[in-house]
């Protein structure tokens, strides 16, 4: 792991009101790498997620951007500093349009590489139904709509939260083959993913929550699938 | 003959409904805000206008031009200093905090201006009138009118057509994924108030142009303006308008029944609407 890491959690400890569901969480992110973010249901892999974008409390020193702490600014500033979520369940806008959503970060974010026909050329599907409702897309044409929207901020680094959740293996297939292009154009990501071995063959590193707390952290290649496995369940 | 006249005096009273109506449906749409205090900042705006018109002696239209940008950052200003702190997952607090706003305008209005009746004067408008045959069509309700509809039509086009109107749409639909997306929701909320008060500018005008009023004329406003969101449908502003005109409609054929019966006329149809189509004529949102 390379010393200065593009997104880094330190010590992170969040939750919902009186209920505590990270429990002093620390993580990673190389430049340029891909980390797995694993665990069961109810590990916290969304609430961390929530904690870095500051939809929960947390501390200014708990969250850092190439050693810069970012854990006190408020989530909306977060895409400009180059950090973009790809939000469980999609969370289209469904009064916009394909084309409306994807320009919906584009206007807030960065200038760079990533365009309207960039991302139409990586999901061509997407270019024939630009003026659709995004609400009439099918499972998968949605996510590609929510990964292209985070794409159009030409962030850093996307938090990609689940993008299998509720689509057919096949679609899947079709929705993680973009993931070369994506981190071909320098993107760093986290990836939540309920797939252990999509994890094991995508992943340069690996961490494993289990109840709020980090219990398996490092390279994805220094842990067997039973480890792993072991990791996810508890003991 | 006379219920002809009496359903196009109702369709041109439609439209000032539609004027009270309008900002109410527009917030509601963006923030899920009620803002009990609505029909108080019309005749807020109303004073104002007095104010502006005894101080540099304009027409009361023309007044529109201080009236209004003076409205919208009083909206901006309430709802980035006061109203964004009550939303949240929560109807009430924002119920509340509006109702409480609403006692301070209007006791506020009293010391100022006493329960003395006011009117805007705006000279031969104010009677003149256009003969269709039998029916006789006043200008200043067709004026009030053609504005409604002109503003209904101008806000769809701010809603569909432009930047900010996609960032008040993302936000009214998510607005923490809208957050994520870097939108400002506080901005886009408070952008979504001024844009209200600045509608309510104008029908404060035409409403103190057209009847008396008084401190404590709010109240009566924001029930026809509620009542003519509801009938319309959430979320949809060519419903409210359709609303104000259905109220308009009921009302003035409930006042050839007879005079007494016209207000009367418009709360039944309200909650007949409400019974049978209890999501409004033209709803769009869930």
């Amino acid at each position: 792991m390379s010393a200065d890491p593009i997104l880094a959690v330190h010590d992170l400890s969040a939750g919902y009101g009186d209920f505590q569901a990270l429990f002093g969480v620390n993580l990673a992110l190389p430049e340029r790498g891909l980390l797995g973010l694993v665990g069961a249901n109810g590990a916290g892999k969304s609430t961390l997620f929530k904690a870095i974008l500051g939809q929960l409390p947390r501390q200014r020193e708990m969250v850092t951007f190439r050693g810069e702490p970012i854990g006190h600014l408020r989530t909306e500033a977060m895409l400009k500093r180059g950090i973009a979520v790809v939000p469980e369940g999609r969370r289209l806008f469904r009064s916009l349009s394909v084309e409306e959503n994807l320009q919906m970060a584009a206007e807030r974010g960065r200038k760079g590489d990533w365009t309207l026909d960039r991302v139409y050329a990586l999901f061509p599907i997407l270019a024939e139904k630009r003026s659709m409702p995004s609400q009439s897309l099918s499972g998968g044409q949605q996510q590609m709509v929510a990964i292209g929207r985070a794409l159009m901020a030409n962030p850093e680094v996307i938090l990609f939260d689940e993008i299998s959740l509720g689509l057919a293996p096949i679609v899947v297939n079709d929705v993680y083959a973009a993931m070369p292009s994506i981190l071909g154009s320098g993107i760093s990501a986290i990836v939540v993913e309920q797939d252990i071995e999509r994890v094991r063959r995508m992943a340069d590193h690996l961490v494993c929550l289990n109840e709020g707390r980090v219990v398996l952290s490092g390279p994805t290649g220094a842990f067997t699938k039973a480890q792993i496995t072991t990791a996810y369940f508890g003991e | 003959m006379a219920y002809v006249d009496a359903i196009v005096q109702g369709i041109l009273l439609g439209g000032l409904y539609a004027l009270f109506a309008a900002g109410l449906s527009l917030i509601f749409g963006v923030m899920r805000l009620v803002n009990i205090a609505h029909g108080d900042f019309i005749v807020l705006g109303a004073y104002l206008a007095l104010i502006t018109i005894q101080m540099t002696g304009l027409h009361p239209f023309l007044a529109l031009i201080i009236v209004v940008p003076v409205m919208a950052l009083a909206g901006y200003a309430i709802q980035r200093g006061l109203l964004n702190r009550t939303l949240g997952p929560n109807l009430l607090p924002p119920i509340l905090v509006t109702f409480g706003l609403a006692v301070v305008i209007q006791n506020t209005l009293l010391m100022g201006f006493s329960t003395d009746t006011r009117r805007l004067a705006a000279g031969s408008i104010e009677t003149a009138s256009l003969s269709l045959g039998p029916i006789s069509i006043g200008w200043l309700p067709l004026l009030t009118f053609v504005v409604a509809v002109v503003l209904i039509v101008g806000l769809e086009q701010v809603f569909y057509r432009t930047a900010i109107g996609r960032a008040f749409r993302a936000t009214s639909d998510d607005a923490e994924t809208a957050r994520a997306m870097g939108i400002n929701t506080r901005h886009v909320h408070a952008l979504a108030m001024a844009l209200s008060f600045a509608v309510i500018a104008i029908a404060g005008v035409f409403l103190a142009v057209r009847s008396n009023f008084d401190p404590f004329s709010g109240p009566a406003r924001l029930i026809y303006g509620f009542e003519a969101v509801i009938i319309g449908g959430l979320g949809s502003l060519w419903g409210t308008l359709a609303g104000g005109v259905v109220l308009g409609v009921a009302q003035a054929l409930g006042a050839q029944i007879s005079p007494a019966f016209q207000i009367l006329a418009g709360h039944i149809v309200f909650f007949v609407i409400l019974a049978v189509r209890p999501r409004g004529l033209f709803p769009r949102m869930d």
